[in-house]
């Protein structure tokens, strides 16, 4: 059995988490509640940054926690680290769920969305107001306006390229090239990979 | 659109953030640029990287309904995909994972698959969408409990016999071959427990109980604990969380283990099988397993 750790413990890392999602993919449900304790706030965070809404964060959250369960034994820690996998996995389920919400609401989709202009950088700023986020923080000012807005408008606000181009009046292409150009940055300034 | 375009696309996909069709075109990229799809690997790890600082106390009621939800959640298999022998980084694989989601190439799914969706198992899957990989999870290997439980649904001898639960919610399902000297069940709809019950399962040795295993829920699919060995009918009950020692409490199902009747291959005559057993705790003389269950003091069925 294993040891179920306190929700704000120290978190199982690395290694630790990969032979939980493989004790996970054989069904072992202390594993998961241990791995669930590990991930939990990072996923329900992400979830409710996208999302705003709490009650639905909670219900998109629990799904993602039930999909990890549903798909571990997908899991290939030779493609990444498990951390990465639950949160790309949370991401896109609070985009989807964005959309879905935005789509039903098209007709007011254009003056939200241009309330949204002036509130991107608010964006950034509750991300900069939070001291244990001093190194995101530090990373995504050094990046150019047009990186980090289109980045933020994309990856906080579930926008697609086009609806980021829309807003920020830049051509699509450019869009694009900058959402890889800022990710480049921000990989080499958080260390991530190589 | 010329593949430059295409090798801009990265930081857009790992944010999800591309259209549709440029999604789509973008992951047939990836499958030829290996340079593409280690670079959408690490803008993932970039991208965690702004999650994980977003980190925030999860509602603490949600961690048990999760932990209560996945009792009754099948899981699917390992990847049964060849591009797996290919080894790290093979792109197309990196691509489904990335968008979470699953190879759809197994064959067509068989009697464990139409029985388990019939009797509901699939019911409780949170991908609506998703029925083909529910039954692809039927039909896997000894990964779970559900494999195992699928793998006997395949036994040549196989035979099914389904009754509704007492006062009428739900119905359960028991599966069972000589061959195999296992015997399985499958919940559906069974009336909800607190926190602190189970559904027992019991073996009749003769009109003996024998633990056979506990069910967290309403629904799901187990494999019971310990050899048929010639056990004539199978029961279910309700007992604390635990499980009990003996019957300690009516059967809300009873199945008779004859060979007549309900045969595996045939959800449908399984289904009509049920009717065969007493759907309460008022059991007819006829129900031969369940003339002692019934007793509160529970010692022999």
């Amino acid at each position: 059995m294993n040891v179920i750790r306190p929700s704000f413990g120290p978190p199982p890392q690395g290694f630790e988490l990969q032979e939980l999602v493989a004790k996970v993919a054989v069904g072992d449900h202390d594993a998961f509640r241990t791995l669930y304790r590990a991930v939990v706030g990072p996923v329900f965070g992400i979830v409710r940054r996208v999302l705003r809404d709490p009650a639905q964060a909670e219900e998109v959250a629990q799904e993602v926690m039930l999909e990890v369960w549903r798909t571990a034994a997908r899991y290939r820690p030779d493609r990444g680290a498990v951390l990465p996998w639950v949160l790309t996995v949370a991401h896109h389920r609070a985009v989807d769920r964005v959309r879905y919400t935005e789509a039903t609401a098209a007709r007011d989709r254009r003056a939200a969305a241009r309330s949204q202009v002036t509130a991107f950088d608010e964006v950034v700023e509750e991300v900069e107001n939070r001291l244990e986020r001093e190194r995101v923080r530090h990373c995504l000012r050094g990046l150019t306006d047009l990186q980090r807005q289109s980045l933020t408008l994309a990856y906080y606000q579930g926008k697609t390229c086009r609806e980021v181009a829309d807003l920020l009046g830049s051509p699509l292409s450019t869009v694009k090239t900058r959402m890889r150009d800022g990710l480049v940055r921000l990989r080499d300034c958080l260390g991530v990979g190589g | 659109m010329s593949s430059p375009d295409l090798h801009a696309l990265g930081g857009a996909y790992a944010a999800h953030a591309l259209d549709e069709p440029e999604r789509e075109a973008f992951e047939a990229h990836l499958v030829h640029c290996e340079a593409c799809a280690e670079e959408v690997a690490d803008f993932a790890a970039t991208l965690a990287r702004l999650a994980a600082a977003e980190a925030t106390p999860a509602p603490p009621a949600m961690e048990e309904r999760t932990m209560a939800a996945i009792h009754s959640l099948l899981q699917l298999p390992p990847a049964a995909d060849p591009a797996d022998a290919s080894g790290p980084g093979a792109p197309d694989r990196l691509a489904r994972r990335l968008r979470g989601t699953v190879t759809r190439r197994w064959a067509a799914v068989g009697l464990a698959a139409s029985l388990a969706l019939t009797a509901g198992v699939g019911a409780i899957a949170i991908d609506q969408h998703d029925q083909a990989d529910r039954a692809q999870a039927q039909t896997q290997q000894v990964r779970s409990e559900q494999a195992r439980f699928a793998a006997l649904l395949t036994a040549p001898d196989a035979r099914t016999r389904t009754a509704t639960a007492a006062g009428g919610t739900g119905n359960g399902t028991v599966v069972w071959s000589q061959s195999r000297n296992e015997a399985g069940f499958l919940a559906n709809g069974l009336p909800p427990l607190g926190v602190d019950r189970a559904y027992e399962l019991w073996f009749d040795d003769g009109g003996t109980a024998r633990p056979a295993g506990l069910l967290h829920g309403s629904n799901g699919a187990l494999l019971l604990d310990g050899p048929l060995d010639g056990a004539g009918g199978v029961g279910v009950t309700v007992e604390p969380a635990t499980g009990s020692a003996r019957p300690t409490s009516t059967p809300v199902l009873l199945f008779p283990l004859t060979t007549h009747g309900a045969a595996a291959r045939q959800p449908s005559t399984a289904r009509t099988a049920g009717h065969e057993v007493a759907p309460t705790g008022v059991l007819p003389a006829s129900a031969r397993v369940g003339t002692a269950l019934p007793r509160p003091t529970g010692t022999a069925l």
